[in-house]
């Protein structure tokens, strides 16, 4: 089985009487370890898809399936408590909590899961900031750090709860070119040692390029799809 | 928790100008209550120590129907021979009884053989009176050997007023006049043995002879008691005792009535003011409260929707995002309260060092300034439960939030 599996996926969103058609009928599934990106124009749909298998959102017809769940069931706490066990997240603007530490920052989502000592949680966050080479920038805030500095921080952060998925929405586009790869880096590298599904959607072709498997979307449709072993990484 | 409450701590340091002036506001509030209490709460409790300590005792029993006649101060309605007996050993079986004081109360005419006056005479047991009011004898001016002896046969209190109007000193002779329950006139001659200070009262008229003397001037063959004065152990006391007298009076062989000093004393009225006035300055606080954190929160959770959405996506549940917000709002609310106490603390005790003198009526007032704790503790459950209130609904609409549209707000 599987990873994520959709199933003739459809998402209509509805603004007064105007209905907008962001997926019409998407099918695809993606499997363990896989580091997959999604591209296609703006308003391609890559966002709603992303979306979809982050439980942030439901389709309007058509099945969602994560580890084997209909993530389409869930009520709000129910969709929050399966992200936070099985899905993390990168978000294109970085989104750190700017009170915290980079360290702090990494634990906040340990915390919300409440399940490790603090003992746990503390060598977990180490582990993590030693892989994304962040170490050293443990006790700064997000605005004495640099961009790129920023979205390693938030791929430690997404993958500290050890999450079966990875989801990241434009990681790089807020980026420079060395920083982008820097964290593209970091996220194979992860992908590899951690076995965690990294899905990502972006426009750069460059980085497009180190995805294994990737998906153009247009109008709400998989256009295309190819696969690619064993990138430049 | 902990986490929760740090961060929510953190936050409030975000905009640290907006949080110093918000707090401030609050922390204002909590001030005007802390002083306005302080002072309140101390100007009522010494008028009403003064009225009970010094000249009505904190309950008084009357024989049925004197009270609604109590400015002609009959001699007409009394406890006298087997009905005093009774309520003396009524009163002597109430372990909540500290003292009581038998007393006559009557009309006369003052004269110094030039002028004459009218004047409130109450006739005492000096013992038994200073057991009952022992602040009375504080107001009688110059040296009192021996409190239970303030008066002998012979002699008489006057108070201020009337010493200056007749032009009197102490030791002068003045003449009594009075009429008794027949009608009948008679005078005596007593010796002025001290001055009284004007206690809050209708007229500042009231002055003091012994038992003995009444019963001459009146012609009584026993004491016909008009009234007892009642100090109680614990003034806490003072509901459950009066409840309990008050049953015994609607016995149908008891022939007296009981009141409490609030009952008889114009004074309550003010009391009463002075209590709504601290209401008041509390629904102000309120007011405060509920709108500074209301518009602090809502703005905190406009500005943070995004993150609003990120915490959300990250699997923070809906509750958790709720408690974090409310507990912000709450440690504004905490700390401002902290702080409003303090210095609010601060000013009675600046107060207190300068001492407040002021007279009231007839009376010079001496206000030292504190607030019981329990208005403190009062004062910190309002805030607090105003802050979590005026949270609730910025904190709820926070913890609504769909992660994909806050993500997505700019």
């Amino acid at each position: 089985m599987s990873l994520i599996e959709l199933q003739n996926v459809t998402k209509v969103y509805q603004t007064g009487d105007v209905s907008v058609s962001a997926l019409r009928g998407v099918s695809l599934n993606i499997e363990r370890r896989s580091f997959v990106s999604f591209i296609g124009p703006s308003g391609s749909g890559k966002s709603t898809l992303l979306n979809l298998i982050g439980v942030l959102d439901k389709p309007t017809q058509g099945t969602v399936l994560v580890s084997g769940t209909d993530v389409s069931t869930f009520d709000r706490t129910g969709a929050a408590g399966f992200r936070g066990k099985h899905i993390g997240f990168v978000f294109q603007d970085f989104n750190l909590i700017p009170v915290l530490t980079v360290a702090e920052n990494v634990e906040y989502p340990l915390l919300m899961l409440g399940r490790l000592s603090s003992t746990e949680r503390r060598e977990r966050v180490e582990h993590l900031l030693e892989k994304v080479g962040m170490a050293d920038q443990r006790d700064k805030r997000p605005n004495q750090i640099s961009g790129g500095q920023k979205q390693r921080v938030a791929v430690a952060r997404a993958l500290v709860t050890n999450p079966q998925i990875v989801l990241a929405d434009e990681p790089t586009a807020n980026l420079d070119h060395a920083s982008a790869y820097k964290v593209i880096a970091v996220m194979h590298e992860m992908s590899n040692e951690l076995g965690t599904t990294f899905v990502f959607s972006t426009h750069d072709p460059k980085i497009v390029g180190e995805a294994e498997v990737i998906y153009t979307l247009e109008d709400g449709t998989i256009a295309g799809t190819e696969q690619r072993k064993g990138s430049a990484l | 928790m902990k986490n929760i409450l740090i961060i929510a701590l953190r936050n409030l340091s975000r905009n640290t100008r907006r949080t110093i002036l918000t707090s401030s506001l609050i922390a204002f509030g909590v001030v005007l209550v802390v002083v306005f209490g302080g002072l309140a709460i101390s100007f009522k409790s010494q008028m009403v120590g003064v009225l009970t300590n010094t000249a009505m005792g904190d309950l008084q029993i009357h024989r049925k129907g004197y009270v609604e006649s109590i400015d002609n101060l009959p001699l007409n309605l009394t406890l006298s021979g087997a009905e005093l007996a009774k309520v003396e050993s009524m009163l002597k079986g109430m372990p909540e009884v500290a003292a009581y004081s038998p007393r006559i109360k009557f009309g006369a005419m003052i004269s110094n053989y030039a002028q004459t006056s009218n004047i409130r005479l109450s006739a005492v047991y000096p013992d038994l009176e200073n057991r009952t009011v022992s602040g009375f004898v504080k107001r009688i001016k110059g040296n009192v050997p021996d409190p239970d002896k303030f008066l002998s046969p012979g002699e008489i209190l006057v108070p201020e007023n009337l010493m200056k109007g007749l032009s009197l000193k102490t030791g002068d002779e003045i003449v009594l006049v009075a009429t008794n329950k027949e009608g009948s006139v008679n005078a005596i001659t007593t010796r002025i043995a001290a001055v009284t200070e004007n206690v809050f009262g209708p007229s500042g008229k009231d002055g003091y002879i012994h038992m003995q003397d009444a019963q001459t001037l009146l012609r009584m063959d026993e004491p016909e008691i008009v009234e007892i004065a009642i100090h109680l152990q614990n003034y806490d006391q003072l509901g459950p005792t009066s409840a309990q007298l008050k049953r015994d009076a609607t016995a149908p062989e008891a022939s007296f009535e009981v009141h409490t000093w609030e009952q008889l004393s114009p004074f309550a009225s003010i009391a009463r003011i002075v209590d709504l006035l601290i209401i008041v300055v509390k629904v102000i606080l309120i007011s405060i409260v509920l709108v500074s954190i209301l518009n602090i929160m809502t703005m905190s959770v406009y500005e943070r929707i995004s993150e609003i959405g990120m915490m959300a996506a990250i699997g923070t549940p809906p509750g958790r995002i709720l408690s974090l917000f409310l507990v912000e709002g709450f440690a504004m609310g905490l700390l401002s309260t902290v702080a409003g106490i303090a210095v609010g603390l601060g000013v009675l005790w600046v107060m207190n060092i300068s001492r407040i003198e002021f007279t009231f009526g007839q009376m010079n007032v001496s206000l030292a300034p504190s607030i019981p704790v329990t208005e403190l503790v009062w004062v910190t459950v309002i805030v607090l439960f105003v802050s979590l209130l005026a949270g609730f609904q910025p904190a709820s609409k926070a913890s609504k939030m769909e992660p994909v549209d806050a993500l997505g707000h700019v």
